[in-house]
């Protein structure tokens, strides 16, 4: 197997991967990385359960070639909030009660922090644009919308994290 | 970290107590889990739906580097001699022995550390098949033409399934039968009689978290780690399939990635340990979506219901007679016929009663319980089957079934005395909120609206056991251990809130350690909405245990009566040091009465009734027959909700799944074969699909539960289908029979109904 070596910044570190040319981003996340949060679903780019953050922009890992991620900057779920602090939108999440299984939660969580990051203060057609690419089937989403809603007013009243 | 307060913890809204863990991506799920060591599986599955198995070559695979193996049916005997599961049946093989049953079943498996290899080498297996004539549909399988089965293979797992014998000839793996009074009698001087036929589609439940199991063999046990919803089933089922004690098999289960019934009873758990056993290696089996398609599905059903009236309108007698359409592998579709069969005639006060449901075998992926155990597909029926009969005798849908309704006191079909089942609060809950006695707004032009109601009833499934330990550290903290699988619904949660109440503790404080049957003891499956009913009493008893022998520990340390010292202290007192354990133990099984096999009747044939309705506002483009939901209203009987937050959700996330099976999934499938198995073809709920939607909950307290509780997973499928068929009808005059309730088969109606029918397409 032909293999090559990549750097990128993953997280907010300079990290580096051997991969193969046909791995996608979500296992080397998983393989290398030990990082479980994207997770594969559909295999198609199409429930978002594997949503990853690469310089900013949402992507469908299992889609995504690991090796596009050369010199980029990597963000997994895993990165938001720190040990004390979650970030607005997974407290939001929580206290929505905005999931139930939680498997597709964290593509649902990057892509609302994507929204927001462009949008700070979205309206509901905002708010459902963004997010029809993220599938959940347990139905959470009626409190998916009020937490993204919840989370917009957090990040305006100054959370500090 | 803010320490919450003891106190009341039932009805509390908390957080689930894994939130933190789901929303940082660290909540374990068995689809990500890698061992050392370990080989993925890939399967090569038939291409055609009956057929003897004539040969099967894997030499170009087994020749591909980095193959570590390739096995068939055979080699999986040379492990497990006679290696067929099901909960129902013995009739699934681990992989396919001498013949095939259904496109998609698994006929061998390539074994490769990279997972890129074993699928490229599947395809580099061949089969040679001698085809067999193959059944479909279920009306067709009930004819027994075609057999599927040569031989039935019963198991004798469930008590209540214990009159199946094993049968030849036939397609048919259960035949329920329920007669109470003289059903032909009372139709032969009926005022009316109305019959009507009904349909539902093949759907599935496509939990996100595939289908997985990872399964770890070593001489001296095994350890399978597994999507499961029932770990103890799956061990009973291997130790019985490895001649084991069961204490030789060990079941981890972490989180799971939705459930809906379809992570039941033992799906690849099995192959994983056959694959183990064959490689000497920990060996993964994570199916694709596609696979889960081929692997498990919801049942199709046919439902044909007569109904006969006197002439003030009361029903005197119904008739029901259901083909359940099961699949290739009967998995739990006989449970699924018997049980659902018990309230086949809907939540209604009849005296002659006579239900006919048969199980049926066809060249189909099997059929199992999703999200309700066959009532969604009865309710459907025997709700739009009412509209249409208030209809034809031009009464009110509403006021037509308050005459009929069962209620509290009553004998159910079965014989069974009601109890504790709000039907009628439902119902007038469900006609408020749609102003049922106020004019309706049924648009203008092209734009049709109307509005429908259903309700529906289901005996909750019995009996069942469930046990569970609490266990008490010298520090006071305490730890939960049951087998009730957290699939979504919030299951640890409101354990944790139901262990707190009853020792006065943060529900927040208490652990619910994860699934492993070597530590979380007996419970029968989470299931039919069983769980919060038989593990709360279950973890509710083990409380009550630890605490009466925590007042036992403070009076031999010569604490007075009444003191409220900290427990650790006790603990300090009687050992000198932070040490020992208090270990609360509980078991529940509740009374039941098996079925008479001849009349179907029992006195007691459930713990507890669940019983809920929607209903709908629709519009109907009558130049396209595209269909919008204005309102779609769920109304639940909850008990004393344990947690109202997360019942709320149960309630909306039942009813938008619900949604998804009425409007528009459907899989499709062109002589056995499944045309649509993926996401890209199989259009399920997304967010522009929700509807205005109003949820409400009848707290009625459920007096043989735990503090008042019941089940609600499944509650909110129960009355979509027909609500919105119903609505449809209202607005523009048409009747569908079959699900989905897509805008084609409007279209057609409209024209058909209009004398200028469309071509078939």
């Amino acid at each position: 197997m032909i293999t090559r070596t990549i750097n990128f910044t993953l997280n907010g570190r300079p990290v580096s991967a051997e991969i193969a040319p046909h791995h996608n981003l979500v296992e080397m996340l998983q393989s290398q990385f030990a990082l479980t949060g994207a997770r594969e679903s559909c295999g198609q780019g199409l429930c978002g359960c594997c949503t990853v953050l690469v310089d900013g922009k949402p992507v469908s890992g299992c889609l995504y070639l690991a090796a596009f991620t050369d010199g980029s900057d990597v963000v997994t779920i895993e990165h938001l909030g720190g040990p004390n602090a979650l970030d607005p939108v997974q407290e939001a999440f929580i206290e929505n009660g905005a999931f139930q299984c939680g498997y597709c939660t964290p593509g649902f969580i990057l892509m609302a922090k994507a929204l927001l990051d462009n949008h700070p203060q979205p309206n509901d057609d905002q708010i459902k644009d963004y997010l029809s690419g993220n599938l959940c089937r347990c139905g959470a989403y009626p409190e998916i919308v009020n937490a993204v809603k919840m989370a917009a007013r957090k990040k305006k009243a100054g959370w500090t994290g | 970290m803010i320490v919450p307060a003891p106190g009341k913890q039932v009805g509390r809204s908390m957080p689930r107590l894994e939130a933190r863990a789901k929303v940082s991506g660290r909540a374990e799920y068995t689809h990500t889990m890698r061992l050392p060591g370990m080989l993925t599986a890939k399967i090569f599955r038939s291409t055609v739906s009956h057929a003897r198995i004539k040969s099967i070559d894997v030499t170009a695979a087994r020749a591909l580097p980095g193959v570590f193996g390739v096995y068939t049916g055979e080699d999986v005997r040379r492990v497990i001699p006679d290696p067929y599961y099901g909960p129902a049946f013995h009739d699934q093989p681990i992989l396919a022995l001498n013949k095939v049953h259904y496109i998609g079943e698994p006929v061998a498996v390539v074994l490769a550390a990279d997972p890129h290899v074993a699928d490229q080498a599947v395809q580099l297996i061949a089969a040679d098949y001698q085809e067999l004539p193959a059944v479909f549909d279920e009306i067709e399988a009930a004819d027994d033409k075609v057999l599927v089965h040569e031989e039935l293979k019963p198991a004798s797992t469930f008590a209540d399934l214990k009159h199946l014998k094993g049968r030849k000839g036939t397609n048919c793996a259960l035949d329920f039968k329920l007669r109470r009074g003289d059903a032909d009698k009372a139709f032969a001087s009926a005022a009316h009689v109305f019959e009507h036929t009904f349909k539902t589609q093949k759907v599935l439940h496509l939990a996100f978290e595939p289908l997985v199991s990872v399964a770890d063999y070593k001489d001296d046990g095994v350890t399978i780690y597994t999507a499961s919803q029932g770990p103890s089933f799956v061990r009973t089922e291997i130790a019985r399939l490895l001649g084991w004690p069961e204490n030789r098999v060990r079941i981890k289960v972490p989180y799971l990635g939705g459930g809906y019934g379809s992570k039941l009873y033992i799906k690849m758990e099995a192959l994983a340990v056959a694959l183990s056993m064959l490689s000497r290696a920990p060996v993964k089996v994570a199916l694709t979506i596609e696979e889960v398609f081929y692997t498990i599905t919801k049942h199709p059903s046919t439902f044909r219901i007569k109904t006969g009236l006197d002439k003030d309108g009361h029903i005197v007698a119904r008739q029901c007679t259901i083909w359940w359409n099961g699949g290739a592998y009967a998995d739990i579709g006989p449970r699924v016929t018997q049980k659902s069969g018990f309230t086949a005639c809907g939540p209604y006060d009849i005296d002659n009663v006579s239900i006919d449901s048969y199980a049926l075998y066809t060249n189909l992926p099997p059929a199992g319980a999703l999200r309700g155990f066959g009532i969604p597909q009865l309710v459907w029926s025997y709700e739009s089957h009412t509209d249409m009969i208030a209809r034809a005798l031009r009464v009110d849908a509403l006021e037509f079934r308050k005459k009929n309704l069962l209620r509290d006191g009553r004998p159910q079909a079965t014989g069974t005395i009601v109890k504790d089942a709000a039907i009628e609060k439902v119902l007038d809950c469900i006609a408020e909120r749609l102003n049922w006695k106020t004019p309706f707004d049924r648009g203008s032009g092209t734009l049709k609206r109307g509005r429908g109601l259903a309700i529906g009833l289901k005996a909750v499934i019995s009996p069942t056991t469930s046990v569970a330990i609490v266990n008490i550290a010298g520090d006071g903290s305490v730890t939960v251990y049951c087998s009730t699988i957290d699939m979504g619904q919030g299951s640890d949660t409101a354990m944790a809130q139901i262990v707190g109440e009853v020792l006065n503790m943060a529900a927040e404080t208490i652990r619910i350690v994860p699934r492993d049957t070597d530590v979380t003891p007996y419970d029968m499956g989470t299931l039919g909405s069983r769980s919060l009913f038989h593990m709360g009493h279950a973890v509710r008893i083990a409380a009550e245990d630890a605490k009466a022998k925590i007042m036992a520990l403070a009076h031999e340390v010569g604490e007075p009566e009444g003191s409220n010292v900290a427990l650790g202290e006790l603990f300090r007192k009687k050992y000198g040091m932070q040490a020992g354990n208090i270990v609360g133990t509980g078991s529940y099984k509740p009374d039941y009465v098996p079925p008479d096999i001849a009349t179907g009747l029992t006195p007691n044939a459930t713990p507890f009734w669940m019983t809920a309705g929607s209903g709908a506002e629709v519009e109907v483009d009558t130049e396209t027959g595209q269909l919008r939901i204005l309102r779609l209203i769920n109304v639940a009987d909850v008990g004393n909700p344990i947690n109202p937050k997360i019942v709320e959700t149960q309630l909306s996330g039942a009813a938008l799944m619900q949604l998804g099976f009425t409007l528009f999934e459907k899989m499709h499938i062109d002589a056995g074969q499944v045309t649509n198995a993926s996401l890209a073809d199989y259009k399920i709920p997304g967010i522009h699909d929700v509807p205005v939607m109003e949820n409400e909950t009848i707290e009625a307290w459920q007096s043989n539960g735990p503090f008042g509780a019941k089940g609600v997973g499944e509650l909110a499928t129960f009355g979509v289908s027909p609500a919105i068929a119903n609505a449809i009808d209202d607005a523009v005059g048409v009747r569908l029979t079959e699900l989905p309730l897509t805008a084609e088969a409007i279209f057609r109606a409209l024209r058909t109904n209009a004398g200028i029918p469309l071509q078939d397409a």
